[in-house]
């Protein structure tokens, strides 16, 4: 309308040739003045619009009397003008046009029913759901993913899928494998928190398109984009026990096809910290500074997109004994310590292109590079990792027929020079590979799909090998949602890399040779299959859904990593021998607007073929209860609301290893009591620019009374920090803050 | 002289013919009446559903349906009868009032004056 008038106005301008004008000013029944509205003389081309204080000046018409104002939402007014002075015309709502906001409320955690694959879609506002300070805790509000500490003293949190430690999980970051190898421990605090943009969880085996190493599943971390992410944002967190996290996002848009973003994060912890008494801190002495930037490029038209990024990073921590000096006390026996110092540099870069006449036909390239550097000790034990990564991915999408047969397929090649010094000994190997993949995924449009995968790799430590992966979905009703799967998965082991609690123990090291490439070790060859049912479900008229996921893993051929003999840690070769079960039943539900609760039920039988006989994997609980539930406030119209935040897990008991030659007071029972653990935030958004939270984990402040084992004599053979089954910290409570600029 | 002629009117169908080579990848874009994602899904499935038709998509905003088909294997009025049969008006072919009557209720579309947008 305003814009019409406006050209009408311009094609008429011989008319503002009229000498006399009318001013007034529009204002509502609250005496506020009203910006835009209309204003024009009845059956003519003569018209204005208000200002941002109601007022308006329009040219009289001799012919014209009748002055029409009209505003959205409001009823439409004509007065007559006979006085040419400032007239204050009010006008009244039309409760006929009341605005209305509809509003659907996304689920921040959700398994999309129309993806073939068991994938559990995390968003942002889930992860914002536990101040998680990076990717790590990030699966706190999770069910699927378990969050352990790995050890009792780097603090380090470990995370579990379908019972199986993080290495036999494949973990990408935009579809490029990226914490492997040398970063398998600590790789997961490297992500911080606030640059991930969202988690996609597969569970069982996953696509042959990212490679060959996933067993029990896939996780992919979404990072922010510098096109969609907000211009500037801010992050300042704080926890009592001395914990300070700082993030900063920068974002600009260079020229009408670059965007740039750059993100930088650092975090510290300064403050030493014995509340168990043990004479060791209970959190390590923490500096890291992640610097990323980011470089996106669309040109939409053409059908041309591009991601590029440089990351650098330098982390550093410390952790022993509380009077431990590094340097003075290092390479002595006075007090116990360590020291872990990483540096890694990575860039990738993605390039795709998507034919503009034909939109199902795409190709894509992905190029990666990394370097990862850790020089560390443990007292007397000296442990360094040099590991250089390169990796290339190509991809073609395109379609048979229809789209209804659609298919992937592309070569990909990898590189990775491995350089370890462990204890005394040098370990030095490389690994090359080169492999095809083709993956073919079906839709009848109805109620069935598959995806069906094959890769062949040639590697030269691993041979030549072919990997398929199959997942099924069918819709038996519309309420309802069948998947199974199937696949196999094979990986080189790090052993030192992924296991680096050992060294926090006087245990020796022991390798049952097997002449294999791998530290004498053969790789590892596992299959995965599974079967998930969702039923939704309408209760009091309120959407819910029921998941029923059953998982299985069965090896082939494992590296076991045996513990059982208190003297020394094992690892070696079995064959079909371990088998890992895991059942989860997870119901999500609201009963009322606004308050969801995500509750899910666990059990994990994880049986390791040790050479001592068969036995359940030691600090593995096998029933685990989650409960998250979440309230908002209704939003205020500023955007203004508080979000609760609470979440409970009850784990029952573990297998603890044996412990009977150590001293009696480091003899351990031979099951750790189930325990409770809870954790609560609560957030107070002021607008959609600031918000402020706090919360608390642990609030039970359940603490494992010895989590290391033989602390009064670190060099003597009791010493053990491997022993973690509960949480080294007790209660900790945190605060911060997010500030963004659109 | 007459030959000649002859000869190059051959030529130049023989040409014209050439020029009308099918198209493998031809693209095209028609107007179909719906209303919501039910409609979607029910006018892109019987459009994907005929053979030689390799990729659609319809807007509920424009009611424009693009797609992409090898002529060599399909006309365009085929595609127009499959999505009349399952009760979506096109400009070249109409529902008939058993299908339009099958539809389910939130898909009846006004067959006079369609609205746009839902």
């Amino acid at each position: 309308m305003k814009k019409n008038i406006i050209a009408i106005l311009m094609l008429f301008p011989l008319i503002a040739f009229a000498q006399k004008t009318v001013k007034g000013t529009i204002l509502d029944t609250n005496n506020t003045p009203i910006f835009g509205a209309s204003i024009y003389w009845e059956n003519s081309q003569i018209g204005t619009n208000s200002d941002e204080n109601g007022n308006f000046t329009i040219k009289t018409l001799e012919s014209n009397k009748q002055l029409v104002v009209s505003f959205i939402g409001y009823k439409t007014q004509k007065l007559s003008i006979d006085n040419l002075n400032k007239t204050t015309i009010v006008l009244t709502a039309d409760n006929q046009l009341d605005e209305v906001n509809i509003q659907t409320r996304r689920k921040s955690s959700n398994r999309p029913s129309y993806v073939v694959k068991n994938i559990i879609n995390v968003n942002k506002a889930e992860l914002l759901k536990a101040a998680c300070c990076n990717l790590a805790e990030s699966f706190e509000t999770n069910p699927s993913i378990d969050v352990n500490y790995s050890d009792a003293l780097t603090g380090t949190k470990q995370i579990k899928m379908l019972g199986l430690t993080s290495p036999y999980i494949q973990i990408v970051q935009e579809n490029i494998p990226n914490i492997r190898g040398a970063a398998q421990t600590y790789g997961l605090t490297f992500t911080p928190g606030t640059w991930v943009e969202s988690i996609q969880i597969t569970k069982g085996a996953g696509s042959v398109v990212n490679g060959y190493e996933s067993i029990t599943g896939q996780i992919n971390a979404e990072l922010v984009k510098p096109s969609t992410d907000k211009k500037v944002f801010l992050n300042a967190y704080s926890s009592l026990n001395g914990r300070l996290e700082l993030n900063t996002h920068f974002n600009t848009k260079v020229s009408d096809k670059w965007d740039t973003g750059l993100y930088l994060h650092g975090n510290l912890r300064d403050k030493k910290i014995d509340n168990n008494n043990d004479n060791f801190l209970d959190a390590p002495l923490t500096k890291q500074v992640n610097i990323m930037n980011r470089w996106q490029y669309t040109d939409t038209d053409k059908g041309w997109v591009s991601f590029i990024n440089l990351r650098y990073l330098t982390d550093q921590k410390t952790t022993g004994e509380i009077d431990f000096n590094p340097t003075i006390h290092k390479n002595t026996t006075t007090f116990w310590g360590s020291e872990i110092e990483t540096e890694r540099f990575e860039t990738s870069a993605k390039i795709g292109y998507v034919f503009p006449e034909l939109p199902y036909k795409s190709f894509g390239l992905q190029v990666a590079y990394s370097y990862h550097n850790q020089d560390s000790y443990f007292g007397l034990k000296d442990y360094n990792i040099n590991h250089k990564s390169v990796y290339a991915n190509l991809i073609y999408n395109s379609i048979i027929s229809d789209t209804r047969n659609k298919f992937v397929t592309g070569i990909s090649t990898t590189f990775d020079k491995f350089d370890e010094l462990v204890l005394a000994t040098n370990y030095k190997r490389n690994e090359k590979s080169v492999g095809a993949f083709f993956e073919y995924n079906y839709d009848n449009l109805n109620d069935l799909s598959l995806s069906a995968g094959i890769r062949v790799d040639h590697h030269n430590l691993l041979e030549t090998f072919i990997t398929p992966r199959l997942h099924l979905k069918y819709i038996p009703w519309e309420t309802g949602t069948f998947r199974l799967s199937a696949g196999r998965g094979k990986k080189s082991a790090a052993i030192f890399a992924e296991n680096q609690w050992l060294f926090g123990t006087n245990r020796t090291i022991n390798i049952i040779n097997n002449n294999g490439e791998f530290y004498g070790l053969n790789p590892e060859i596992a299959w995965n299959y599974g079967a998930s049912f969702t039923q939704k479900f309408n209760l009091f008229n309120r959407k819910g859904d029921i998941v029923f996921d059953f998982y299985k893993t069965d090896f082939n051929q494992q590296i076991i990593v045996d513990m059982e003999n208190p003297s020394e840690i094992s690892f070696y070769n079995v064959s079909s021998k371990s088998k890992a079960n895991s059942f989860q039943v997870e119901v999500n539900y609201s009963p009322f607007m606004h308050f969801s609760i995500k509750t899910a039920y666990k059990y994990q039988d994880i049986n390791n073929g040790y050479i001592s006989g068969s036995k359940q994997q030691p600090l593995q609980p096998k029933n685990r209860f989650f409960t998250n539930l979440s309230y908002e406030t209704h939003q205020s119209e500023n955007g203004g609301n508080w979000k609760f935040d609470y979440t409970y897990n009850w784990q029952s008991k573990q297998r603890l290893p044996d412990t009977s030659i150590y001293t009696a007071a480091y003899q351990l029972p031979e099951y750790a009591d189930a325990h409770i653990s809870m954790n609560a935030q609560i957030t107070k958004v002021f607008s959609p620019r600031f918000e402020w939270y706090i919360g608390g984990e642990n609030l039970t402040n359940h603490q494992q009374k010895t989590p290391i084992l033989g602390a009064d004599n670190p060099f003597g053979t009791n010493f053990d920090s491997s022993i973690v089954y509960s949480s080294v910290l007790g209660a900790m409570y945190y605060t911060g803050i997010r500030f963004n600029i659109e | 002289m007459k030959k000649t002629i002859l000869i190059i009117a051959v030529l130049f169908i023989g040409i014209s013919t050439q020029a009308q080579k099918k198209n493998k990848n031809a693209k095209i874009t028609f107007e179909v009446n719906g209303i919501c994602e039910m409609c979607k899904d029910r006018i892109e499935k019987a459009v994907l559903k005929t053979k030689g038709v390799k990729f659609c998509s319809w807007s509920i905003e424009t009611h424009q349906l693009s797609l992409i088909m090898d002529e060599r294997k399909v006309d365009e009025l085929t595609i127009h009868k499959n999505i009349a049969a399952v009760g979506h008006d096109t400009k070249k072919v109409k529902a008939t009032v058993e299908a339009y009557n099958n539809l389910h209720g939130c898909c009846k579309y006004d067959r006079e004056n369609p609205q746009y947008g839902h």
